[in-house]
């Protein structure tokens, strides 16, 4: 017998043995407001916000840890429990800047909801606040220590999903704040700005940097040839925001929003996914066939490309020599797209529209650019993205679907599922398949690597070639495949690394306080964009073969190296 | 005859009976047929830290000089360490003599005459009560000492005494036995039934019953157990497990064997704070010592027990000593506490089963397993068994370390075994259990000590710092002190603790620093007072472990006994004992003021005007009370109100 019985608020409830108070209260659609409370991490039981009175006990219990006992009283809004989570909110607010207003965060804040919802009115408690420099380092990060309400979201996700721990707890009692060590920038850090760290925060302790006001500044100077791109996940990413289901596909209007804004050219970055398939997929027949470093390890990820260069250096010859889609992307407008539209390529201002914050460092690489020209000059985030369309007074619902700029617009399926984890090893088989036999593939779909599961595995049969493959998101996950792989693992020679749990469609650009149904939503989304539409694979992309064509030859080819492709080195940071 | 160390494990500590060589060997190794004199020296901490080191010095440069072969050991702290630096001489065939306050200079006269057969009377504390040595005629027996009449020694009993880096010495004293019969003898399961039934309850503060804590531990399945000694003693003003371990490390050590046996745990830390150098040092060199007797390490005497013991320092942070946050720090991460349960028996160190352990605790072991749990569990009250180590400072004649009976009324450890309040000052309170704990009036000295009636009166066991203050402490003063403490060594994890402490020490500064001009200010003063029981209340109901729990405890007691004090703080903005500084005021006498303009040059704030050779004044606008015209003043011309 699993099931217990308890007792909350005077009514008698089920509950499983080894369960926690917490998600019983839950089930029971009764609420307690948590703080540190982290889906499927070890409960920290910090923030005390969830406690709840057990009936016998001396004080208060916090139920984010407390296993359900056998006819356990407990009262969840008691007066003495109500006053605690009360002075607990207005003891936070005692220590946090008065600057709602400013806040990146204002609106979407948990500190806020909470002191509306504990009915804060009054400054009763009132004392020194601790003020700290705000910590602008990174290329991708702002922390502003002041805001931090020590939770410890941020540290665990950076080390329980992502193995990266480069924050944590320093210092003591009410000077104790969350900080990379040694006290040191962001950017000396460990840190591989992947940005879930945002994603978790409460309030606006992290946020991104942002460079919304470059993009504007951009897009009014006349004689800049401003043009935008955006990643496969950013046309399911949005709905939410504007009040339409959960994994909604925005794709036309958000050409159309893009073109309001003022965009000269809006370009799909899923064309240059399927460049990078040709690419990538080229890259990997060559190593099997030709002998090469296996397993091959993706390289669209560029947390995951500094985490390797940081963590396993002595893997860097597995990471594909590709340039992740933005960034090839990037090359080609301002070498292939300049010249066929006969630009000149210093006057065009490219940006990015990303799910991400490490694509921020990612295109500030010095390998990133040629002759001093970037790929890309600046990349936003989805959410900047969604500011900058509200501030333009956009009214998504209303407006009519475009199509995106040729001939860099159009794409193939194939290259729009890279924004859920397994799309990209998905997408490489369907092109790699043809190559290798000279068929198509029967079924374009391969069940096995897609999901939200943190490690997927399984074989694929290619004509007389037995593949092994590896689907990994979260850091922490591709560690542990990492570690099996230096121990002398080598039935895999093919492997995906997407540093944010379930790919980029939860990256750390993305809307905050999405849950497990959103994203589950925005995969659904682009597999049905895949079911639905006629060209499945890269190679079969009519203007992917016309870029060949005209501009690049084949994959690998000199061209394409110059372009195309890059390489990385052992990085020294403080671990 | 020759000692060594196959002699001392082969008639002392493995043979069942006693012959002669094991008797002739017990008498040498415990200096009881010693044919020379031998010297021992109090050095502990608190003796170096009172000269001892000196006294050492000058004992072995007069043993140089006059060409006398004499053994100089160092030993622990007998317990007295307001009578440090200690010496005791034994002559052959006589009872070891106790000198006290011997500083190098003194050494010369003690030791001139005692070999004279004559005893300095001046700086004599008392004789040993060996029945085999002749007396010392008209010196008074230590143990009659008033400072030891009331005391029982169990987890003290060799301290001060044995050298504390001889294992020999130590299993001549019957050392090591109750460990290996205990393994031979008793399964597992049987010692924590004795640990239990003799009622023992973990020393560190919480008074959680030992034999449960080892079955719960014993009874979690895993192919890894651990064992953990707590020393981590941070309290201000406790200093028990330091010299217990300095003292008598070995009697840590079996301790830590027996319940490493009971729980089943191959592995065994001591979790002490790097403060402790000569702790650990001496604990290094015991563990060492048993090692090599194979009294630890892998199967030990053919019975297929393993047992590993680590030293690991700690890095000074009081809430180390919470045990999830201890087990954290061994385990190389940040030391902050995490929710339980999970409790340490099912996942503890490195996620295995751990039991953590105080000193005192493990050092109450072997005595139990020696002579049963009937005879610890006669000691004490109902509920609170054996006896209670002490550490006495504050305001008090014997400043000391104390080993009573539980039960014991506080007003004897206070006026009889400590002597009473120093410079005939009146007795106010003493804070008992560091900042966990609260403090206890005169009107509750009489009540017996054990861990319910100290609940009951606001304060707890703790883990053994009594602090006694006289009329002349602020009570606000003293809260604040704890308050302080508390809020600077909170983890900083959950937020009542780390938030709430700081608010309340704010608010305690703020009654007790210089009024300013602000109106609102009386009105901010005021609500603070109710403001601190309520945050007192959150925090205490609120907080994750067990020292945001017991926080505001110095708070709370010192307002359920001297509410008057803090309102003669807000109200009358007065602090009767003159002790916070913020609400002196100071003048100038012009009668005594020769106008040497010291003060005004000293003043950091400018606050005091006047002529060359004519009185000066003091702007009481300007004048933050800082006192320093006060120290400077040579013609006692600063009056203080």
């Amino acid at each position: 017998m699993n099931e217990i019985t308890i007792e909350i608020n005077g009514k008698k409830v089920i509950a499983l043995k080894g369960e926690n108070l917490l998600e019983v209260l839950k089930r029971n659609n009764i609420e307690v407001p948590t703080l540190c409370h982290l889906k499927g991490l070890f409960p920290s039981g910090a923030c005390r916000m969830c406690v709840v009175e057990v009936e016998g006990r001396r004080n208060l219990v916090a139920s984010c840890s407390e296993p359900v006992m056998e006819g356990m009283k407990i009262h969840s809004h008691s007066p003495r429990v109500i006053n605690a989570r009360k002075t607990i909110v207005e003891l936070l607010l005692s220590n946090h800047p008065d600057d709602c207003l400013y806040c990146e965060r204002n609106g979407n804040c948990e500190l806020q909801n909470l002191a509306e919802l504990m009915h804060v009115r009054e400054r009763k408690i009132a004392g020194k606040k601790n003020k700290y420099r705000i910590d602008v380092s990174s290329p991708s990060l702002v922390r502003d220590p002041s805001k931090c309400i020590l939770c410890g979201r941020c540290v665990r996700v950076c080390e329980e999903i992502e193995g990266v721990s480069a924050i944590d707890f320093t210092y003591r009692g009410s000077k104790t704040i969350i900080a990379p060590a040694f006290h040191k920038g962001l950017n000396l850090s460990s840190c591989v700005n992947c940005g879930q760290c945002i994603l978790v925060c409460p309030t606006g302790a992290l946020k991104e940097k942002s460079y919304l006001d470059e993009v504007r500044n951009a897009l009014n100077q006349k004689d800049l040839f401003t043009v935008v791109q955006y990643a496969p996940s950013i046309t399911v990413s949005l709905a939410e925001e504007f009040g339409l289901e959960p994994g909604t596909d925005m794709n036309g209007v958000l050409n159309a929003a893009l073109r309001k804004i003022g965009f000269k050219a809006v370009f799909d970055t899923s064309f240059s996914a399927d460049l990078t398939i040709m690419e990538e997929s080229a890259e990997l027949i060559d190593r099997i066939t030709n002998g090469g470093v296996l397993p091959m390890i993706t390289s669209c990820c560029p947390a995951w490309v500094k985490y390797a260069e940081q963590f396993y250096p002595d893997l860097l010859p597995n990471i594909s020599t590709c340039k992740s889609p933005q960034q090839m992307m990037g090359a080609i407008i301002k070498h292939y797209y300049a010249m066929v539209e006969n630009l000149d390529p210093q006057k065009i201002y490219s940006v990015s529209i990303m799910p991400c914050t490490a694509k921020k460092f990612e295109h500030t690489r010095e390998e990133q650019q040629r002759q001093g020209l970037p790929d890309v000059d600046v990349a936003i985030t989805t959410r900047e993205l969604i500011k900058l369309i509200k501030m333009h007074g956009i009214n998504l619902k209303e407006l009519e679907p475009e199509l995106a700029d040729s001939p860099l617009g159009s794409r193939s399926t194939a290259g729009k599922i890279f924004g859920a984890s397994g799309g990209v090893m998905e997408a490489a088989i369907r092109t790699a398949y043809y190559r290798l036999t000279g068929k198509e593939l029967v079924s374009f779909k391969i069940p096995a690597v897609r999901g939200l599961q943190g490690r997927k595995e399984t074989r694929i049969e290619i004509g007389s070639l037995n593949l092994g493959v590896a689907v990994v998101n979260g850091l922490q996950n591709a560690r542990l495949l990492l570690e099996e792989i230096r121990k002398g693992r080598n039935d895999i020679q093919f492997i995906e690394v997407m540093a944010c749990p379930g790919g980029c469609i939860n990256g750390g650009g993305q809307p905050i306080g999405m849950k497990e149904e959103n994203i589950k939503a925005r995969m659904n989304a682009l597999y049905k964009i895949d079911e639905s539409e006629t060209i499945k694979a890269s190679h079969q992309n009519p203007y992917i073969i016309e870029l060949y064509n005209k501009f690049l030859k084949k994959p690998l080819s000199h061209k394409s190296h110059e372009l195309l492709h890059t390489r990385y080195q052992p990085r020294n940071v403080i671990k | 005859m020759k000692i060594n160390k196959q002699l001392v494990i082969e008639k002392l500590l493995l043979a069942s009976e006693e012959d002669a060589i094991a008797k002739e060997a017990r008498a040498i190794l415990t200096g009881s047929k010693s044919e020379t004199p031998i010297i021992f020296i109090g050095a502990g901490t608190c003796g170096l830290g009172a000269g001892a080191g000196k006294t050492k010095q000058a004992v072995i440069n007069y043993l140089e000089k006059h060409q006398i072969k004499a053994p100089v050991i160092e030993v622990g702290c007998i317990g007295l360490c307001a009578a440090e630096p200690l010496m005791d001489v034994k002559m052959p065939g006589k009872q070891r003599v106790c000198f006290s306050h011997v500083m190098a200079g003194d050494v010369e006269p003690i030791l001139d005459a005692i070999f004279e057969g004559k005893i300095h009377e001046e700086k004599v504390l008392g004789q040993f009560n060996d029945p085999e040595q002749d007396p010392w005629e008209g010196i008074p027996f230590l143990h009659e000492h008033p400072f030891f009449v009331k005391q029982k020694r169990l987890v003290l009993k060799n301290c001060g005494i044995i050298n504390p880096v001889s294992i020999d010495e130590y299993i001549a004293r019957g050392g090591y036995k109750a460990y290996l019969s205990t393994i031979k003898k008793y399964s597992p399961e049987e010692v924590c039934n004795i640990i239990e039934k003799s009622g023992l309850r973990g020393r560190g503060g919480g008074g959680f019953p030992t034999g449960v804590k080892c079955r719960l531990t014993l009874r979690s399945e895993s192919d890894q157990k651990y064992l953990v000694c707590n020393a981590d003693e941070g309290d201000p003003g406790a200093f028990m497990d330091r010299a217990v371990i300095e003292g008598d490390p070995h009697r840590v050590i079996e301790g830590m064997a027996i319940i490493a046996y009971a729980i089943g745990a191959t592995k065994a830390y001591v979790y002490i704070r790097a403060e402790y150098p000569l702790a650990i040092a001496r604990l290094e060199k015991a563990l060492a010592q048993a090692q090599e007797y194979g009294l630890l390490g892998h199967d030990i005497y053919n019975t297929g027990i393993h047992l590993e013991i680590k030293i690991k320092k700690g890095a000074g942070a009081f809430v180390c000593g919470e045990e999830t946050a201890l087990m954290y720090s061994i385990e190389g991460r940040r030391g902050m506490p995490r929710p339980r349960p999970p409790y340490p028996s099912v996942r503890g160190v490195f996620g295995k089963p751990t039991s953590v352990n105080n000193v005192e605790t493990l050092a109450n072991v072997a005595g139990i397993m020696t002579n049963g749990a009937e005879w610890f569990a006669s000691m004490g009250t109902e509920r609170s068994k054996g006896t209670k180590v002490f550490a006495l400072s504050g305001n008090i004649v014997n400043t000391g370390l104390v080993e009573i009976p539980m039960g014991t009324p506080l007003r004897t450890i206070i006026y009889d075994i400590g002597g009473g309040i120093a410079k005939g000052k009146k007795f106010k309170a003493v804070q008992i259990g560091g900042p966990s704990g609260g403090c206890i009036t005169e009107q509750n000295l009489m009540i017996p000590i054990d861990y319910e009636s100290l609940i009951q009166v606001g304060a707890m066991m703790g883990s053994g710092g009594l602090v006694v203050m006289d009329e002349d402490t602020c009570m606000v003063d003293i809260a604040k002190f704890f308050m302080d403490f508390i809020q600077r060594e909170s983890c900083g994890k959950c937020i009542p603790c780390r938030e709430g402490t700081r608010r309340m020490l704010e608010i305690l500064q703020a009654i007790s620093s210089k009024p300013g001009n602000d109106p609102n200010e009386a009105l901010m003063r005021m609500k603070g007072i109710t403001q601190l029981e309520k945050l007192a209340t959150v925090i205490k109901d609120a907080s994750l472990c067990g020292l945001g729990q017991s926080a505001p405890n110095p708070v709370l007691s010192t307002l359920r006994w001297f509410r008057d004090e803090y309102e003669e703080h807000v109200f009358e903005r007065r602090c009767r004992a003159k002790v916070c500084q913020g609400l002196r005021t100071y003048t100038i006498d012009a009668a005594l003021c020769t106008g040497c303009t010291a003060c005004a040059k000293k003043c950091p704030v400018n606050a005091i005007t006047g002529n060359r050779k004519e009185p000066h004044s003091i702007n009481q606008n300007i004048c933050i009370s800082c006192g320093s015209c006060f120290e400077t003043c040579k013609f006692n011309a600063i009056v203080v109100s």
